[in-house]
């Protein structure tokens, strides 16, 4: 039964592991500062080292492509954190293991099909290309052109969908880490009273940073 | 073999904006009710501000009955049949009001009376071809009380607009006479309605706030309204949203009279000999119950109004009960909500929080509020604005041409995510020949049953009104300052909100299935409640006028017992 508690280590206990060595645990905070910061010298930001968390339900090959794939959806850029430090590809992860389960099969197939478009078209897997070429590779797929894959534009659509829901939901279902997502629309936060001045044009609630299950009154999702 | 439960005086089907109503006024009297709802109670905790769980996903429903009973859809009897993947009502105490809108409208007086109205106007040629519209047995006035009734015991704040006679500018200037002022004051604005009142002010037109089931002070214990923006397809975390499942429900329960019965899913209602109806069966975790009762009220939707009639085939009615007059099904319709306008601003709205009811409507151009001599369609539409936004759908916005990935996308959501605004355009919808819904012939629920089918398409009139009302949804955006401006697609007449017809009422019996009483023609101790017995759409939304003649049913029938019950 070793390796099989292994596996089931729970999340905390791999946080608290990961944070005994010393690494980031999932929120990568300094990232986000210094991103905002290059965003706001109107600099280039440095390629992020967003530390990935343990899989639920894709395979480690998958979690790459997906996360290459959210990578350049939401790029990391100018005007800050993108979908890699929302955490959107752990967000789907661990939906598909529950709300999103009936899509895991299509994400297989696709990402499987995605990859092969890359190598037999870029002659390299989809995530070791350089970032202009995953465009191309990306537009060819969403336009339905890429051939070998005539699902490509229905599944690349899935998979926009899913990394908004990733990078601007809450983060109750494990992405918008560190909110990154709502501070880049201007979004709020969750608020259970808005008053009349809140909602006068010309001004802006404060950004609160909360989650609606950071009020206690209410009874948790699942995933 | 079905258990048989013991007798009572009423059982009503659906305890939803409809049942949920009626079953105070019968419960009141001291009748004994017996309220069988599919779904189960559900409380402020379940109401989470979780954009993704109540936008995205199914509402946290303990029971799914809707569901998996989605109705089939086809434009004609010649079209492919399809079917959503959803419902977009669900199944609870309370029903679809935990988590509606709560815009809690009357219904104007042409509404009652389209066919005489434009006889008399226009000609009786201005009716469209092929539609089977007919007046209503009643007008606005008979119905009034009611309304008054509703809007008194659940909650409604708003701002009349005429007030036996006397117009007040503030309100709608285009309503019917009201006994009275609303209980609660309307809503508050926001800066952008504020915004979009005046703009409307500048182009000559009557804009006011509209009336809505929430609480805009404290009303009988419950709190007001605390604006959080997660009202649309949400409940409320403060009860301020006035669902029949926080007020006439757990009132009539007080009285000892009402017992709820949830997870309770009918399957059929059953006749006797003589034609009457004799109760209920109904199934709990696979094990069958009957419920005798002397009078039954069907109170789900209109969809499954429809079904559980077509399903409830006997001696007395074999093509479904109350239906030996082929009028079950007919007279379909669903409300012209879609051929929306989205408007993109130059600057931020402002609109993160609010709710759908806390707008500003204009009705200058619904019903026969304008003159439409020189137009070709009858009836119209209400503009509709409101403060409304979350993050997810504000990500997903359209962008008006721009990429819809990648450094170019994300700067322009960036940018404009506040800057956007959609329009609810309620427009004017007749019931036609040829458009109504029956069982279909090989979809079924989990139980076996035939789900129902929907064959149905907008017509001429309908497509006219929706580009009139799209150029003074325009031209109202441009007012205000817009800078882009796109037009949605009516859309396919599918699986809707807004239902209408399958059960109408009328005096004739070769044209409709419920008497002026929303009794069955044909079952006498049958009831229907609920918008299948409604016969016009007017350009609003239905289910402040269902649950009038609902309560009107229920009243009907407390002073008629007698006569009705044997």
């Amino acid at each position: 039964m070793k390796s099989g508690s292994d596996e089931q280590i729970s999340r905390r206990e791999l946080l608290k592991r990961a944070g005994a060595v010393g690494a980031v645990a999932f929120v990568p905070v300094a990232s986000i500062v210094s991103a905002r910061t290059a965003s706001a010298q109107g600099g280039v930001s440095a390629p992020l080292a967003v530390v990935r968390e343990p899989l639920v339900t894709l395979t480690s090959a998958e979690a790459d492509i997906l996360e290459a794939v959210c990578a350049r959806l939401i790029p990391t850029d100018t005007n800050g954190p993108g979908a890699a430090e929302a955490r959107a590809a752990h967000y789907i992860d661990r939906a598909l293991g529950g709300a999103l389960q009936s899509s895991r099969a299509v994400y297989a197939s696709g990402l499987a099909a995605l990859d092969s478009y890359a190598s037999s078209s870029r002659g390299s897997r989809f995530a070791a290309l350089a970032p202009g070429d995953q465009d191309l590779v990306l537009q060819e797929v969403s336009s339905g052109s890429a051939a070998g894959f005539p699902n490509g534009a229905a599944f690349f659509s899935l998979v926009r969908t899913h990394t908004i829901e990733g990078t601007f939901g809450d983060p109750a279902y494990g992405g918008n880490a560190g909110f990154v997502g709502w501070d880049l629309i201007g979004y709020p936060g969750v608020r259970t009273v808005v008053t009349a001045d809140e909602q006068r044009l010309g001004t802006v609630a404060r950004a609160n940073h909360k989650s609606a299950y950071d009020y206690a009154m209410f009874t948790k999702a699942s995933p | 073999m079905a258990t048989r439960l013991k007798d009572t005086d009423v059982v009503i089907i659906g305890l939803g904006a409809a049942g949920g109503v009626a079953a105070w006024p019968l419960a009141q009297s001291g009748m004994d009710v017996v309220g069988l709802e599919a779904g189960t109670w559900l409380t402020s905790r379940d109401f989470a501000p979780d954009e993704l769980r109540n936008n995205y996903r199914e509402w946290p429903q303990a029971v799914q009955k809707a569901q998996h009973e989605v109705p089939t859809q086809r434009a004609n009897a010649g079209a492919p049949t399809v079917r959503a993947g959803s419902h977009p009502m669900m199944n609870a105490v309370g029903g679809t009001t935990l988590h509606y809108w709560a815009q809690s409208w009357r219904l104007n007086p042409w509404d009652f009376k389209v066919v005489s109205e434009t006889t008399r106007r226009y000609g009786a040629s201005r009716i469209p071809r092929g539609s089977t519209v007919e007046d209503w047995p009643f007008a606005l006035g008979e119905l009034e009380p009611y309304y008054d009734k509703v809007e008194y015991e659940i909650g409604v704040s708003g701002q009349a607009g005429n007030v036996r006679g006397k117009i007040d500018r503030r309100g709608n200037i285009f309503e019917g006479a009201r006994a009275r002022e609303y209980p609660m004051p309307p809503l508050r604005g926001s800066g952008f309605t504020d915004m979009m009142g005046t703009a409307a002010t500048g182009l000559g037109w009557h804009p006011f706030p509209g009336p809505a089931a929430i609480n805009s002070r404290t009303y009988q214990g419950r709190s007001a309204c605390m604006y959080h923006g997660f009202c649309n397809k949400g409940g409320c975390h403060v009860d301020a949203k006035n669902s029949p499942a926080v007020t006439t429900i757990p009132k009539a329960q007080k009285t000892g009279h009402l017992k709820v019965v949830t997870r309770a899913h009918v399957t059929t209602i059953e006749v006797d000999r003589a034609g009457r109806v004799s109760g209920v069966t109904y199934v709990t975790d696979g094990a069958e119950f009957f419920q005798p009762a002397r009078v039954v009220l069907l109170a789900s939707y209109t969809y499954e109004n429809t079904r559980t009639l077509l399903l409830s085939k006997s001696p007395a009615y074999p093509d479904g009960l109350s239906n030996n007059h082929g009028q079950v099904g007919r007279h379909y319709f669903s409300h012209n909500q879609g051929a929306v306008v989205t408007a993109l601003f130059p600057k931020n709205l402002n609109t993160w929080y609010g709710l759908p009811a806390q707008g500003i409507g204009v009705d200058d151009f619904a019903d026969d509020n304008f003159d439409h001599g020189s137009l070709d369609f009858v009836g119209g539409g209400n503009l509709w604005v409101y403060s409304d936004r979350r993050p997810i759908g504000a990500a997903s916005m359209f962008t008006f041409g721009r990429p819809m990935w990648g450094s170019a996308w994300k700067a322009f959501i960036k940018e404009n995510a506040d800057r956007t605004n959609t329009a609810y355009l309620q427009k004017t919808t007749l019931p036609y020949e040829d458009n109504y819904l029956d069982l279909d012939p090989i979809v079924k629920d989990p139980l076996g049953f035939p789900v129902c089918r929907i064959t149905a398409d907008y017509k001429e009139n309908e497509r006219r009104i929706a580009a009139f009302i799209q150029d003074k949804m325009e031209a109202w955006y441009r007012a205000a300052g817009a800078s882009e401006i796109v037009r949605g697609n009516m859309g396919p007449m599918g699986v809707a909100t807004h239902a209408y017809g399958g059960t109408r009422m009328g005096d004739d019996i070769s044209t409709n299935v419920v008497n002026r009483w929303g009794f069955s023609h044909e079952a006498p101790n049958l009831g229907i409640l609920g918008a299948s017995v409604m016969g016009t759409s007017g350009a609003r939304n239905p289910t402040l006028t269902a649950q009038a003649l609902a309560w009107r049913t229920a009243e009907h029938l407390v002073n008629n017992w007698k006569s009705i019950s044997t």
